[in-house]
């Protein structure tokens, strides 16, 4: 019995509390998040932003989760009524479920699984159930139109993405990401003789896809210039224009979710992890934890300015760009890395 | 697509361009003020909340004429004449004004002949019912008492220009 206990039972309970904290983490860091998003779009516009609710607007996000959490869901009478609450439930549950296996420092990660890549991507591509359930369940027409939208435009970007993925797994050999992170500590820069900086990481030689990846996953994340699915002058709020109170707060949460999400991704697979972006003395102090954080934010805060400078793509031209230019690109770069890393032989120093 | 232009693109120049533009623009000072703690500045034409004037020693100005009720476009003033008095002179027993049918257009101010009612500048008189937004004389004339040194001033920076 004990035996038992110490072999099946502690482990889940030490998954357990590991999940636990770290999701309380990271939702108090989404809170945060959506507050930096506004602040910044309205820095950029010269505007104040949120700056009512504790010092500097700091509790703003929370007056709004209370704020969604007293209003009364409203179901349409004519939706399903089943899908239309499930709808925001898969979508947060799947975009918090893929933090699981994120390596936020050197074995600080709950699920180190060696295929942790591909979880990471099927996953994400599952949560355009969630958007299209929403559309479909809510039974209204702006609502339909926008989860068809949002289906066609997530599905088309992650075909990108994925290529991107590829060509970066071509570098590294393995699809764990705390591999893809240790891949990083040489690099470019270590070829020239250099001490490990942040030259040795992946942005620099697979730049082309580094910015692939980042355009895709603004588009992925539905995120502007791509919030074609949620296109206030169109679609009123695309699929979510039927939700309200907690049901909306959780779609919401997902988009968040999957944006810091995103934002982790790109730090993993080009921006080095939690490694330092220099390898000696003062920079080696910092935990990892906080390289990561300060690079995702940093990722995070490119997205918010993307957001305030970038206009709104038409549909036809975003279908081009994922189509017409991201893929044949991507296509193209996972062939030039695989012959550039058969013919020079860096495949085994990398 | 030419080669500079294609250079342009591979190295992001318009978005580096645009990251530049929005980081100067980021540590601008703001246009927005802070509102509820702090007011942007109000013109002496100001049409905000009506008001009721009195005359210094406590005589009402209105004469019940009734040139604002006849030149008010939305006809959201209504009166009722007292009976002439002793002197000669007549008072409203009625004078109200819907607020929410009014357009603060500022015709009622310019009618009057003897600067009875004008819109003051207060603009911050938002109510939880509808009923509230009903004023009657008796609010007027509170509005005229409270507002009185703002609206004599701004009758006054008004004047050289009427």
């Amino acid at each position: 019995m004990t035996d038992f206990f110490w072999t099946y039972l502690w482990p889940a309970i030490i998954i357990l509390a590991e999940s636990l904290l770290f999701l309380v983490v990271l939702m108090i860091l989404i809170a945060y998040i959506l507050l930096a998003d506004r602040k910044i779009w309205a820095a950029v516009q010269i505007r104040r932003g949120p700056n009512v609710v504790g010092p500097f607007g700091l509790f703003q996000s929370f007056a709004d989760l209370l704020k969604f959490v007293f209003k009364e869901p409203v179901i349409p009478a004519s939706s399903d009524k089943v899908i239309f609450l499930l709808a925001p439930l898969l979508g947060v549950t799947l975009a918090l479920s893929t933090f699981a296996v994120i390596p936020v420092a050197a074995g600080w990660v709950v699920a180190d699984i060696n295929v942790g890549i591909l979880y990471i991507f099927a996953i994400s591509s599952l949560e355009v159930y969630g958007v299209l359930m929403g559309g479909w369940a809510s039974n209204s027409k702006y609502a339909f139109l926008g989860s068809l939208r949002s289906a066609a435009q997530m599905v088309s970007y992650e075909v990108s993405i994925g290529l991107v993925i590829v060509t970066v797994l071509l570098c590294v050999g393995s699809l764990n990401l705390t591999d893809i992170v240790i891949a990083q500590t040489t690099g470019l820069g270590t070829m020239l003789g250099l001490p490990n900086t942040f030259l040795d990481w992946h942005w620099l030689p697979l730049f082309p896809m580094f910015i692939v990846f980042f355009i895709s996953s603004l588009a992925e994340t539905n995120r502007p210039p791509f919030d074609l699915p949620e296109a206030e002058s169109e679609l009123v709020a695309g699929y979510m224009v039927e939700y309200g109170s907690t049901p909306y707060m959780m779609f919401m949460l997902g988009e968040y979710a999957a944006i810091s999400l995103m934002c982790s991704l790109m730090t993993i697979l080009f921006l080095g992890g939690w490694l330092p972006p220099f390898g000696f003395a003062p920079f080696t102090w910092v935990p990892g934890i906080i390289w990561f954080v300060l690079k995702a934010l940093l990722v995070f805060f490119m997205f918010a300015l993307v957001k305030a400078f970038v206009p709104r793509y038409r549909y036809d031209q975003l279908m081009r760009l994922g189509w017409k230019v991201f893929l044949p690109l991507s296509l193209a770069m996972v062939v030039i890395v695989a012959f550039v890393l058969q013919l020079t032989g860096w495949s085994d120093m990398l | 697509m030419n080669i500079s232009q294609a250079v342009q693109s591979l190295f992001l120049k318009e978005f580096f361009q645009a990251v530049g533009l929005s980081m100067r623009y980021f540590f601008k000072p703001k246009t927005t003020i802070n509102y509820p703690f702090e007011k942007g500045p109000i013109s002496p034409r100001f049409r905000g909340e009506h008001a009721l004037r009195r005359y210094p020693n406590g005589q009402e100005r209105c004469i019940a004429c009734k040139l604002c009720e006849a030149i008010c476009p939305a006809q959201a003033i209504t009166i009722e004449a007292g009976p002439r008095r002793n002197d000669g002179t007549r008072r409203t027993v009625r004078y109200d004004i819907d607020m929410v049918k009014c357009i603060y257009c500022g015709f009622c101010q310019e009618a009057c002949p003897v600067d009875a009612i004008v819109e003051g500048p207060n603009f911050e008189f938002s109510t939880e019912t509808r009923e509230e937004l009903y004023y009657d004389k008796e609010k007027l004339l509170a509005n005229g008492d409270r507002w009185e040194r703002e609206i004599a001033t701004n009758i006054a920076l008004d004047a050289p220009y009427r």
